[in-house]
């Protein structure tokens, strides 16, 4: 990064994550192949696809999964462009700093030898393929369901299952904290970088960032209880409330089992 | 008019930082009131605990003769019907918008006291062309004005249509034309005989919008009485920090006066 270019960076850091949290919101909106389904079978259908996926052994099994979760997302008017840059390429960069060790610590076949007795083993390759196509498929299938379906409708389902209230209050209370901490944090960066002139030293810039930590934290402490206040005094009890109520049609009855055959046949072949 | 809130000897104490010290104050209802006081003076707080958002550490606050208490609260039954009857506008409209839509938000309070669907969505409809936002419905509170933010945070209480209005600072930070519809509002709300509490700084919107000043200092109650007489006291107003002594000259003769923020009323 730029010494010059580290507040300005971090403001439009700041403020493509909140335009994201706004795509996400009209993603919700729209009218696709998920956006049509029960919110519960959103749900249940992802995460037993996001388990089929960890308990596939075989590599061709995930990666068609993964091709299945890119079709999902399209029919569901996720663009791919959206999923490789927020998604794929980020999990690529972290995995594959984990899966990297794999290629040459998995005992097998040496496919390439390097300085130092060093092989790449045929084994330690598929091993690192593995990792990360399951990494990228499992949290395509997440994303998709987020984008896809309104927070609160989420909150819903999860509280459907007979998740303890206490857990959905704590998520809801989080997703608004999260938005509370990026509009705070973006607002002190610009207020920072309109009254920046020049190149900050380094020395500068580290005590500029650990003095805007502090006060980011205290702040958005204050605004997170305020905000449960607002909700308090509408009413709040600590129950997710839609108005949208759930009922399941013959279509969601349908999808709901396409997402169950689908990941038991993928665990069956994946073994 | 029959009492609705009583506070009695109230004090309240942000982590031992006291905010208000031996306050005590009649409500009745249908009274529709401005409370008065610098940036500090307790405005805030006092709003909180009438909205049994906080709880007194000395004192008591009642509510129809009723203590409130954080026990009180535990009770589903008590705790809907206060929040159905009581309502509370926050001085910054960004906590009170937490949901994805315009709509949503407005629908928000009504949901938590589990009206019937239909009813929501006719009440929340009818409230947005009462606020003229119904162009805004689909769109993300994030992304509104300021005055846009205020109209739907005052939206998203009324639509309860509470007998108790809690208003703090609610023109402050617009523009002229938002402010006077802000204040059209209060003026309706108060003609309906409601109960409206109204923190303010602002002098010059007091007398269209209350029939009597509480006037806060350093978390007690200065003065309380009607406008005319409130408004006229100048001293009163140096010292509570609503007005300030203004200098300023006629050609080569140089006076001070006290001045009020508004320059609509500034008069020589």
């Amino acid at each position: 990064m730029k010494r010059s270019g580290f507040i300005a960076s971090t403001t439009v850091g700041f403020t493509r994550a909140l335009s994201h949290a706004l795509m996400s919101e009209e993603i919700a909106r729209q009218r696709g192949l998920l956006q049509a389904l029960d919110a519960r079978v959103r749900v249940i259908g992802l995460f037993a696809l996001v388990v089929a996926v960890t308990l596939s052994r075989r590599l061709a099994v995930v990666l068609a999964l993964f091709v299945g979760a890119a079709i999902l997302a399209v029919l569901s008017k996720v663009s791919l462009g959206t999923l490789a840059k927020r998604v794929w390429l980020v999990v690529l960069a972290f995995t594959g700093v984990i899966a990297l060790p794999a290629m040459f610590v998995t005992p097998g076949d040496p496919i390439a030898t390097f300085a130092g007795g060093l092989h790449i083993t045929t084994q330690g390759l598929m091993t690192a393929a593995l990792l990360i196509a399951r990494v990228e498929t499992a949290v395509t299938f997440t994303t998709v369901l987020i984008l896809c379906t309104p927070w609160a409708h989420v909150l819903k389902a999860l509280h459907s299952f007979r998740l303890p209230r206490e857990v959905t209050t704590m998520l809801a209370m989080t997703h608004r904290y999260v938005f509370l901490l990026v509009e705070t944090a973006s607002q002190m960066f610009e207020s920072r970088h309109s009254r920046t002139v020049g190149r900050l030293p380094r020395a500068e810039q580290r005590r500029m960032v650990a003095r805007s930590a502090g006060v980011l934290l205290s702040k958005s402490i204050d605004l997170g209880n305020d905000v449960y206040l607002a909700m308090q005094a509408r009413g709040f009890r600590g129950e997710v409330r839609i108005l949208s109520d759930f009922s399941m049609k013959p279509r969601d009855y349908a999808g709901l089992l396409a997402f169950l055959c689908a990941g038991t046949l993928a665990i069956w072949m994946g073994r | 008019m029959a009492l609705l809130f009583e506070l009695e000897d109230v004090n309240f104490e942000y982590e031992r930082i006291p905010a208000l010290r031996g306050l005590s104050l009649q409500i009745a209802d249908g009274e529709s009131i401005a409370v008065l006081g610098a940036n500090g003076s307790g405005k805030s707080t006092m709003l909180r605990l009438l909205d049994a958002l906080c709880f007194p550490t000395q004192g008591s606050v009642t509510f129809g003769g009723r203590p409130l208490t954080a026990e009180l609260f535990h009770q589903d039954g008590f705790a809907l019907s206060f929040r159905r009857r009581v309502a509370l506008v926050f001085q910054n409209p960004d906590v009170q918008l937490f949901n994805p839509t315009v709509f949503d938000e407005v629908a928000f309070g009504p949901l938590q006291l589990q009206w019937q669907k239909h009813e929501i969505v006719s009440r929340v409809s009818a409230t947005l062309e009462l606020m003229k936002i119904s162009h805004l419905r689909e769109r993300s509170p994030y992304r509104l004005s300021g005055g846009e933010k205020k109209r739907v945070a005052l939206a998203s209480v009324i639509v309860l249509e509470p007998e108790v209005l809690l208003l703090d600072e609610p023109t402050s930070g617009l523009d002229p034309r938002s402010q006077s519809q802000i204040i059209d509002l209060i003026q309706d709300w108060k003609g309906s005989s409601k109960t409206v509490i109204t923190a303010t700084n602002q002098l010059e919107i007091v007398e269209d919008i209350a029939s009597r000043i509480v006037v806060l200092e350093e978390g007690r109650v200065a003065a309380n009485g009607k406008p005319e007489e409130i408004l006229s006291n100048q001293q009163l107003l140096l010292n509570a920090n609503l007005v300030h002594a203004h200098r300023h000259s006629h050609g080569t003769y140089e006076h001070s006066h006290p001045h009020m923020h508004s320059h609509s009323k500034h008069e020589h």
